[in-house]
């Protein structure tokens, strides 16, 4: 931090003292003016940073707590593992790419541009290999898509755990894409593209995660993607380019792309077979569940974010979204799912995009047992948790969309509960 | 050039796609030349694997186990291993071949490979010690729970009956609490802390 923006120690105190006064007061009226009105602040007096200071910047130190966190205990080691959005404290839909969540299996590598190579192989007429910059010369498309692990949520199956939105919820992220249709490359190379081909993609890491998509979806909307908000994708979200796969399960959106190739059959990987596979009650298992089905979930209140500031106006705020299409509708509950009332969308939702929802609601101050559910553009409407261990058990680890319930207390406190 | 075509890129060589495209798929097709027996597995194993993967498989704290399992697929606890729950050998030899041992991944010769396969193998019970797995006798083997998967089948178990104009009113007699997760898991420390 720049020596003319650092607040002095005189400075500090007074502002402590004012911060204070300031909290006393709350929403009664003042008694005593504001000294953070009626005393000169020093950002009011003093300059702040130039514009040389930061070339490019990271969010102010005052929201040091809207950061990625991790669950030690998930998984055996912190290289093949998850760390989790801190979508508590976001809003709007589209997530900073710097607190985004990763999964990685080997690691978040270290690829440059100039060593990126890109093979296209298999039934195709003519095999190709392209650099970084062939892949910027094809016509490009944006579109904003969310990408869910298809884990989000699987350590709730068996009941409520982890008190948090970030961590039962978190593993997801929704962001602007720049990228060429895989439909263009298969293209290029002369593919066989007819219904019954696969195409299979793999990293350039060594886990590799390969995976099997269906020609139809990968004709479809399948994005090679090189930008995300805008500027280049991060390393751990695949730099310089990674395959974006809309309404699909975040594992099939392989990062660090290195290779597509076109089979007649899908290869059923590790990652299509051991994992991502999802074992019902009755011991059989399900592949190839790609789509995300419909989900939502409250962002704040939630565990992260209780109520402070005691009873009246409050906005629910949440997220809504849908691996079938655009979000139509998200009803929400204070009572449980007793009753419900149709929430408003910040603005329409995009399709196979995160959609932000609010119910701007008048809080009397007795306890809550909050829940969002959503209605996507096929009619489906999000099941509760119940529903869901009905038709698959609790061991099928993936695909939990289940209706999310937080219970509010009259202090504002907010837990991770199930509910009858 | 051709219609439609930028021409962009530059054919691959048959090195190039020999060195990239390694994948193994479930009829065998993709499989080198080579072979390995169980014996020579259980050494390659000990010196490469067991450290994460126990010396019969069965998995080191938080590690993979990949034997055992059987018949746990329904219980409430299932132990899905190579032996168990995987549907094809082919997978096997693939994940193996390109990606492990972790962190030291394609590292292996083909013939390690198929020895650490047949050992594999050999730790669920499904071979017998002087088992040889080669590219011949490899598309042969069928696995323990090849019949056990299905394809997705949300859209008829749960999508027909979940697009239907929910319950808005009393919807419900009442509704309880039945469990609260603060009982599992503190709540998350306040500022930059990285985990639970």
């Amino acid at each position: 931090m720049d020596d003319a923006f650092k607040p002095s120690r005189r400075a500090f105190l007074k502002g402590s003292a004012a911060v204070a006064a300031g909290s006393v007061a709350g929403a009664a009226a003042a008694d005593t003016p504001d000294p953070l009105i009626t005393e000169l602040q020093d950002w009011a007096s003093y300059t702040g940073a130039g514009v040389d200071e930061t070339p490019y910047g990271m969010p102010i130190s005052f929201e040091s707590h809207v950061v990625r966190r991790n669950v030690e205990w998930l998984t055996a080691s912190p290289i093949s593992s998850i760390n989790f959005t801190p979508i508590h404290a976001l809003d709007g839909t589209i997530t900073p790419q710097g607190c985004a969540f990763e999964r990685h299996h080997s690691g978040a590598i270290e690829l440059r541009k100039e060593d990126y190579r890109l093979m296209i192989n298999g039934l195709v007429d003519r095999p190709l290999v392209f650099t970084y910059d062939d892949i910027e010369r094809f016509p490009r498309e944006n579109h904003v898509y969310f990408c869910e692990c298809a884990a989000n949520t699987g350590m709730e199956w068996a009941g409520a755990q982890l008190n948090g939105v970030q961590f039962t919820h978190g593993m997801i992220h929704n962001m602007e894409y720049t990228g060429v249709p895989l439909r263009t490359l298969l293209q290029e190379a002369g593919a066989d593209i007819s219904p019954d081909k696969w195409v299979y993609v793999e990293g350039a890491d060594a886990s590799s995660n390969g995976r099997s998509i269906p020609m139809e979806k990968a004709l479809d909307d399948v994005l090679v993607a090189f930008k995300a908000n805008g500027e280049a994708l991060r390393m751990e979200h695949g730099y310089p380019v990674r395959l974006v796969v809309p309404g699909w399960e975040g594992n099939m959106w392989v990062k660090w792309l290195r290779r597509i190739e076109v089979v007649d059959m899908a290869v059923e990987s590790r990652e299509e077979t051991s994992k991502y596979t999802d074992v019902y009650a009755d011991g059989t298992a399900q592949k190839w569940t790609w789509v995300m089905d419909a989900k939502s979930v409250i962002t704040s209140p939630s565990p992260q974010m209780p109520i402070k500031h005691g009873p009246g106006p409050l906005v629910i705020s949440g997220l809504a979204w849908s691996g079938h299409g655009q979000i139509t509708r998200v009803d929400v509950s204070k009572d449980g799912g007793i009753t419900w009332e149709t929430a408003r969308l910040g603005k329409q939702g995009d399709s196979k995009a995160l959609t932000r929802f609010y119910l701007d609601t008048n809080w009397d101050g007795a306890p809550m047992l909050l829940q969002a559910r959503a209605i996507d553009e096929t009619g489906y409407v999000q099941p509760t948790k119940d529903q869901l261990r009905e038709k698959r058990g609790e061991n099928s680890v993936y695909h939990n969309n289940c209706i999310q319930t937080w219970y509010v207390s009259a202090e504002g406190i907010a837990e991770n509960v199930e509910v009858s | 050039s051709h219609d439609g075509i930028y021409g962009l890129g530059r054919p691959a060589l048959e090195e190039e796609v020999a060195a990239w495209d390694v994948d193994v798929l479930p009829d065998g097709r993709g499989l080198p030349a080579g072979s390995g027996d169980v014996w020579t597995g259980e050494e390659v194993f000990a010196d490469r694997c067991a450290s994460c993967h126990g010396e019969f498989a069965e998995g080191v704290d938080n590690w993979p186990v990949l034997a055992g399992g059987f018949d746990t697929l329904a219980d409430e606890d299932p132990v899905k291993t190579v032996g168990s729950y995987w549907p094809h050998l082919s997978t096997a030899w693939d994940y193996i071949s390109r990606s492990m041992p972790f962190g030291e991944a394609g590292t292996l010769t083909a013939d390690e490979t198929y020895a650490i396969v047949a050992y594999i193998l050999y730790s669920n019970d499904l071979v017998d010690d002087d088992f040889e797995l080669n590219n011949e006798n490899f598309a042969d083997f069928e696995m323990y729970n090849m019949d056990g998967f299905v394809v997705d089948v949300r859209p008829e178990t749960e999508y027909t009956e979940w697009r239907k104009e929910p319950c808005m009113e009393n919807c419900k007699a009442e509704a309880t609490v039945t469990m609260r997760s603060v009982f599992l898991v503190e709540t998350p420390p306040e500022g930059g802390s990285n985990s639970v």
